[in-house]
């Protein structure tokens, strides 16, 4: 017996396949696209950030002249805000900066002058400023993100100049005071009182160096240092060459002044010139004993340098100001084997030239050189002078010392120049 | 005459020197600030008189055929090629074109007064033979420094040995070799700087500082005259 499905039986069979593979075919085509999933993020509700919150202003600000000037300034002060303190944290909101602002009789708003950092507690405006027309100033303190402070405010400064610094009064008075010695000296001294200049070997040396110049036939070199003609030092190493350039005429011994400067220069000429015609061989004189050389440093010092290995000098005069060409001149002299006598004021250089030279003129001895070559009481009075002013300030000074071991710094601040 | 009216025209300026340093008034600042520009144009004046006076030593030396004349032959020739530099910038232009031709050819170019730009010539000069001269000048500091303190420093006498051993301690104390043999030496360096040498230093200066007001004194009253020339006797 044959088995014979049913009709009916083949027919759900075939549906029932149908649907089972059709169904996801036609589900994809047909259904709408699924929707797109965005995902939202949920914050917590936020409040807008807080503005920096203004720092306290400094206090009492002032704006006054400031004295002893041009009348080109105005001095500005304040007592710092409170919270002016590198110690506070940020959240305390410290105090950066000060602002100063100026108004002046024609503007129509307010200028920043400055801003100073914390802690400072004045200024000087200086700035385009006029004197005898008013000023307004303010000033802010600056926090966090420059939030600024309330503002103080001052109204019509007006800044004059002065006619006399009194910040230089102490000045005033110890140069009268050494006038007064000076001329009280030079008056004695007229009136022929003797009076005892200790000896100085190096000025002693001038004459001896130059005799054995003109004994060996060789020139004699001076130099007057590296400084121009409104050096005080410089001033005394023209006149030493004033009365070295009247025995070189005497004595027929050639001269060589090598300049530095081009104005000294000029001064030194006039000077050997009229020293060759005080000792009456004009003609003798040539302005090629006195030359310029260059304005370089060490440029002057190699062409120095090359004068005496050529010319062997054999009397070397170093007056004046130097800086670090002197040990290289004074040991090329050395080695040339001249006599060699050094002056300056400049007290670096001092230990070169001692070691270096033969004789050595320190500090205030080569402004007494003129003094004591000439023996003429007006100058010797002037020395004794600065004897007597280094006695007083010698008193000064021992006094000022105890004083300020007790505490008492009076006798020092008299002597503070301003 | 002679000497009384720059005696005269010393005394005047040297007072009026003095007043300004006291008076702070805008008036006194302008005559300091006019005397300052007097001074410059003084010394410029000066200059060209210093570079003739220099040019006519060397030329006259040249002219005579001077022993050591090749030197001064150096010396006017690098006066001339210097100022020739200075004054005007020498310049080698690259080829060029002309209407679409190249010119083959580099020229010679000379301008007026732009020498002291960055890379002339006249810079070039100074940067490249000027500065190294000086700077060697500078150097032989070092071998001289070695031979005055090989002549200074034998104990002869007293004085003599205090310095030698002062200037050992000092030497020593400066370099870290003296902070390894023992930490006293650069302290005791130290010492004798700021108290024995510092003292004596403040002595001359405050007689350099009397010796100079005194100095200046006698200038403006006229009693110091041997700046004007001779003994002055």
């Amino acid at each position: 017996m044959r088995f014979r499905p049913p009709v009916l039986s083949w027919s759900l069979g075939v549906m029932i396949v149908f649907i089972l593979v059709l169904s996801p075919i036609l589900t994809t085509a047909q259904a709408p696209p699924p929707p797109e999933t965005t995902v939202v993020e949920t914050t917590p509700p936020t409040t807008p950030p807080e503005p920096p919150k203004a720092p306290e202003p400094p206090t009492k600000f002032t704006a006054v002249d400031n004295p002893n000037d041009d009348g080109m300034k105005a001095l500005l002060t304040w007592e710092l805000s409170p919270q002016d303190n590198p110690m506070l944290e940020k959240k305390e909101n410290p105090v950066k900066g000060y602002r100063i602002l100026r108004k002046g009789p024609e503007d129509t708003e307010w200028m920043t002058v400055t801003v100073q950092p914390a802690g400072i507690t004045s200024y000087v405006d200086s700035r385009d400023l006029l004197n005898s027309l008013p000023y307004s100033y303010r000033i802010v303190a600056l926090g966090e993100q420059e939030a600024e402070s309330t503002a103080l405010e001052v109204d019509s400064v007006i800044t004059k100049p002065q006619v006399f610094n009194t910040g230089r009064l102490n000045t005033l008075i110890c140069i009268l005071l050494f006038g007064a010695i000076v001329l009280s000296y030079i008056y004695r001294a007229r009136k022929g009182h003797e009076l005892f200049v200790r000896r100085i070997a190096g000025l002693d040396a001038v004459d001896e160096a130059i005799g054995r110049a003109t004994e060996m036939g060789r020139p004699i070199l001076y130099i007057s240092g590296l400084h121009s003609i409104e050096d005080i030092s410089t001033v005394a190493a023209v006149t030493i060459l004033g009365r070295v350039a009247r025995k070189t005429a005497e004595y027929e011994t050639p001269l060589l002044v090598p300049n530095y400067d081009a104005l000294v220069m000029l001064v030194e000429q006039e000077t050997v010139k009229q020293a060759y015609m005080e000792a009456g061989h004009p003609d003798a004189y040539s302005n090629d004993m006195v030359f310029y050389l260059t304005s370089s440093q060490f440029g002057y010092v190699a062409a120095v340098d090359g004068i005496m290995l050529r010319e062997k000098p054999a009397a070397n005069f170093y007056m004046g100001y130097y800086y670090a060409e002197a040990l290289i001149l004074a040991e090329t002299g050395a080695q040339t084997g001249a006599i060699q006598i050094a002056g300056t004021d400049s007290v670096t250089q001092l230990p070169f030239f001692i070691t270096s030279c033969d004789y050595t003129i320190i500090g205030e001895e080569l402004y007494a050189a003129s003094a004591y070559l000439s023996k003429e009481p007006l100058q010797i009075g002037s020395l004794k002078a600065q004897d007597v002013a280094k006695l007083i300030i010698g008193v000064f000074m021992l006094a000022g010392i105890i004083a300020s071991i007790f505490g008492w710094l009076g006798i020092a601040n008299l002597f503070i120049a301003k | 005459m002679k000497r009384e009216v720059p005696v005269f025209i010393c005394m005047v300026m040297g007072l009026v020197m003095i007043v300004q340093f006291f008076v702070p008034h805008p008036v006194s600042q302008a005559i300091y600030q006019t005397i300052l520009k007097w001074l410059i144009i003084v010394v410029t004046f000066a200059m060209v008189l210093g570079i003739l006076s220099l040019a006519r030593l060397h030329l006259t030396k040249l002219r005579r055929g001077d022993k050591d004349w090749f030197y001064s032959l150096v010396a006017i020739s690098s006066l001339f090629v210097t100022l020739l530099t200075g004054f005007f910038n020498f310049k080698i232009t690259d080829s060029f074109i002309i209407e679409g031709w190249k010119v083959p050819f580099s020229f010679f170019t000379i301008s007026f007064a732009s020498g002291l730009a960055a890379g002339t010539p006249f810079m070039n000069l100074f940067e490249y033979i000027q500065v190294p001269m000086q700077a060697t000048m500078f150097s032989l500091l070092a071998f001289f420094i070695a031979s005055a303190s090989f002549r200074t420093f034998r104990a002869r006498t007293p004085e003599a040995t205090l310095l030698l051993v002062a200037a050992v301690i000092v030497m020593v104390g400066r370099v870290p070799v003296g902070h390894m043999i023992s930490s006293a030496i650069p302290a005791l360096s130290d010492w004798i700087l700021v108290n024995p040498n510092m003292a004596a230093k403040r002595g001359i200066l405050i007689g350099v500082g009397l010796g100079g007001i005194s100095m200046a004194l006698k200038i403006i009253l006229g009693i110091e005259r041997s700046w004007l020339g001779g003994g002055g006797e």
